[in-house]
């Protein structure tokens, strides 16, 4: 802003190019472009982002239709002609003739789909009932924490199992191929809840006492109002980090549950299931169809992990 | 001591409780057992026998009881899908996982405590860098992915040791053991390494970590003094005192084990309960899904305890002040 400002305009909000340069100019901002490791995390989550968007674009055939696919075309070498097609794949082919770099495209996608839905899901479920047991406390507060307790003694790939099992058990026979993403989704996110609503918990009833609550409930707000308005923007930082860790695991639960067979249907591969259809072929030197998928795999959880690790230590002011 | 384990009984008989209403409310609302059972072309009237005969036009309570006093006698049930008894299921399949499990607690405690004590103590040595970078690389792996690694190594190209399944097993009465046969240990070493390397390099970071932390004391300084060997110092006096958080960690990771033994069995195709449990999700096989997930409850429950009791062997400071810490 121009300094020939009157004086009443410094009490204005600053503009968004003021408030992005200050950002820039900040502690998080700094300690992030001080990190090659995590900006190279960052533009590689970026990238898989966007490929996984323009997928149906970019992918040279969509593995999800059978009508494109051709079994002549199956365990192709990457880049070397088809014995009978004559075709080219640049990464190669799976036993029924998908391109394994179009699956990888398109099971990113499903990856991140069910990775960010799964998230979104938990962190509602979590920090609204976190929330609810930190500043309502009592009895309800128990029956929460204490529900989060047993889950918490069982591993959560299990409760993800788990629950996977019991929300078929539910549906009509013909209903699980269509329903699996969303149940998928469903399973992973109640299997992460917990963690959230244990932090939000612990800083809500912090926050509870401090005196710009006292304040809000003097004035007669409504408990939600003061939960939503007041609480939350102040217990979002370490449920942030969690998030970002979350992804990753979400990710990781993800292509599990596809690699055991019980996540997406299989006429949908993701790279679990594809990982899963390439280890039948190692002992038979297909190994394009595992190599690919686990390395994108791999790389894909290693850049969020690195990113949630540097957003801990960013926003944790005792490290700094 | 005595108030606080009736204490610890206590509570995981009500765990317990919890997860066996949770098995039986599978049981009775997922789906309908009758059908299940005898199919689509069932008559009315066979359907009310069964419905009778299985106790389900009882009230809830009488229900519960009924489903409990099955379970501690040991009877879960038919599976759906094999039309077979659960127990008998469930007795083929354990020994597997148990033997499994065993070995890979071991591997990871006894490697993870020795390469801890090793990395401590050469802190600065090229293998010590060496194996905390491996080892960091190895947790961001995910356990199917290290297995499949071992297979293509260790089994694809070396053809040193086989890829899936148990090798032959020796039956001594009801346990199928493959101690016993050359196969049946080769057998065992990639899937128990796949199944216990999360453990093991969590287990090498903490001694690791709580290592440095001993050495540093006075106490370590004095027995120098005193003129003590090195190996007296470091496994007598400092690794000891590095146990207790050790051990709460090998224990909580014991049932960890168990549960994630369903990915290595997947991987290595090894017959065990968690291959079942699998099997059962995807077919919805709702009496073998609840008993599996009684039993896992069964094991950390137990194990849960067993950690609290061995904190009173371990560390005396708990042995004297139970009279005035509540705990």
């Amino acid at each position: 802003m121009p300094d020939t400002a009157p004086a009443p305009r410094i009490i204005q909000r600053p503009s968004l190019r003021q408030r992005l340069a200050r950002a820039w100019d900040g502690d998080i901002a700094y300690s992030f472009r001080r990190s090659p490791s995590v900006v190279v995390s960052a533009i590689v989550l970026a990238l898989f982002v966007v490929l996984a968007l323009l997928a149906p674009w970019l992918a040279p055939q969509n593995p999800f239709d059978p009508a494109t696919l051709n079994l002549m075309d199956g365990k192709t070498r990457p880049l070397a002609p088809n014995a009978f097609t004559g075709n080219r794949f640049l990464l190669g082919t799976d036993d029924q003739g998908r391109d394994v770099l179009s699956v990888i495209l398109y099971g990113s996608r499903l990856s991140l789909l069910v990775g960010f839905s799964s998230v979104v899901l938990s962190l509602l479920i979590g920090v609204s009932l976190g929330l609810v047991a930190g500043y309502g406390g009592g009895a309800l507060d128990s029956v929460i924490m204490r529900t989060a307790d047993v889950q918490l003694t069982f591993p959560s790939i299990l409760v993800a199992l788990m629950i996977f099992g019991i929300i078929r058990g539910f549906l009509p026979p013909q209903a699980h191929e269509q329903a699996a993403i969303p149940v998928l989704i469903v399973a992973i996110a109640l299997s992460a809840w917990p963690q959230y609503a244990r932090t939000v918990r612990g800083v809500t009833m912090v926050e509870r006492n401090k005196e710009y609550v006292q304040a809000a409930r003097i004035i007669g707000l409504h408990p939600i109002q003061i939960m939503l308005r007041h609480v939350l923007p102040n217990v979002i930082g370490p449920v942030l980090v969690i998030a970002t860790l979350g992804l990753a695991l979400a990710i990781i639960a993800e292509a599990t549950l596809s690699f055991l067979g019980v996540g997406v249907p299989p006429t949908k591969p993701s790279l679990g299931t594809l990982i899963r259809i390439g280890q039948e072929y190692i002992a038979s030197g297909e190994w394009w169809i595992l190599f690919y998928p686990a390395l994108s795999l791999l790389v894909l959880s290693l850049s969020v992990n690195l990113l949630g690790d540097w957003l801990r230590d960013a926003l944790n002011p005792k490290l700094r | 001591m005595l108030a606080f384990i009736i204490l610890r009984l206590l509570q995981a008989t009500l765990v317990m409780t919890v997860v066996g209403f949770v098995a039986f409310s599978l049981f009775r609302y997922v789906g309908d057992p009758v059908s299940n059972m005898l199919g689509q072309e069932a008559t009315l009237a066979d359907r009310a026998a069964a419905r009778q005969s299985l106790g389900l036009d009882q009230p809830f309570p009488v229900q519960f009881a009924r489903f409990v006093g099955q379970t501690v006698r040991g009877e879960f049930g038919v599976s759906y899908r094999q039309a077979r008894k659960v127990s008998t299921l469930l007795a083929e399949r354990l020994p597997a996982t148990l033997e499994l499990a065993m070995v890979s607690a071991i591997f990871a405690v006894a490697a993870g405590i020795a390469l801890g004590v090793f990395t401590a103590l050469h802190r600065t040595g090229w293998a010590s860098r060496f194996i905390m970078t491996a080892s960091l690389i190895g947790v961001s792996l995910p356990t199917f992915l290290i297995g499949i690694g071992l297979i293509y190594l260790f089994a694809v190209e070396l053809r040193w040791l086989p890829s899936y399944g148990r090798g032959d097993v020796v039956k001594l009465s009801w346990w199928s053991t493959g101690f016993l046969t050359p196969s049946g240990r080769k057998s065992l070493i990639l899937p128990a390494i796949t199944l216990g390397l999360f453990q093991m390099t969590l287990i090498m970071r903490l001694v690791r970590a709580e290592m440095l932390e001993v050495l540093r004391t006075d106490y370590i300084k004095f027995a120098r003094a005193r003129g003590l060997s090195n190996r007296a110092i470091n496994l007598g006096h400092a690794l000891k005192n590095t146990l207790v958080p050790v051990i709460t960690i090998t224990g909580l990771q014991l049932g960890a084990i168990i549960a994630f033994a369903i990915i290595t069995e997947t991987v290595f195709q090894w017959p065990g309960v968690g291959l079942l449990f699998i099997d059962a999700v995807q077919f919805v096989d709702i009496p073998v899904m609840s008993t599996y997930l009684l039993l896992v409850a069964l094991v950390f429950v137990f194990i849960n305890l067993a950690v609290d009791l061995l904190y009173y062997a371990v560390d005396p400071r708990l042995r004297v002040d139970t009279s005035r810490v509540s705990h």
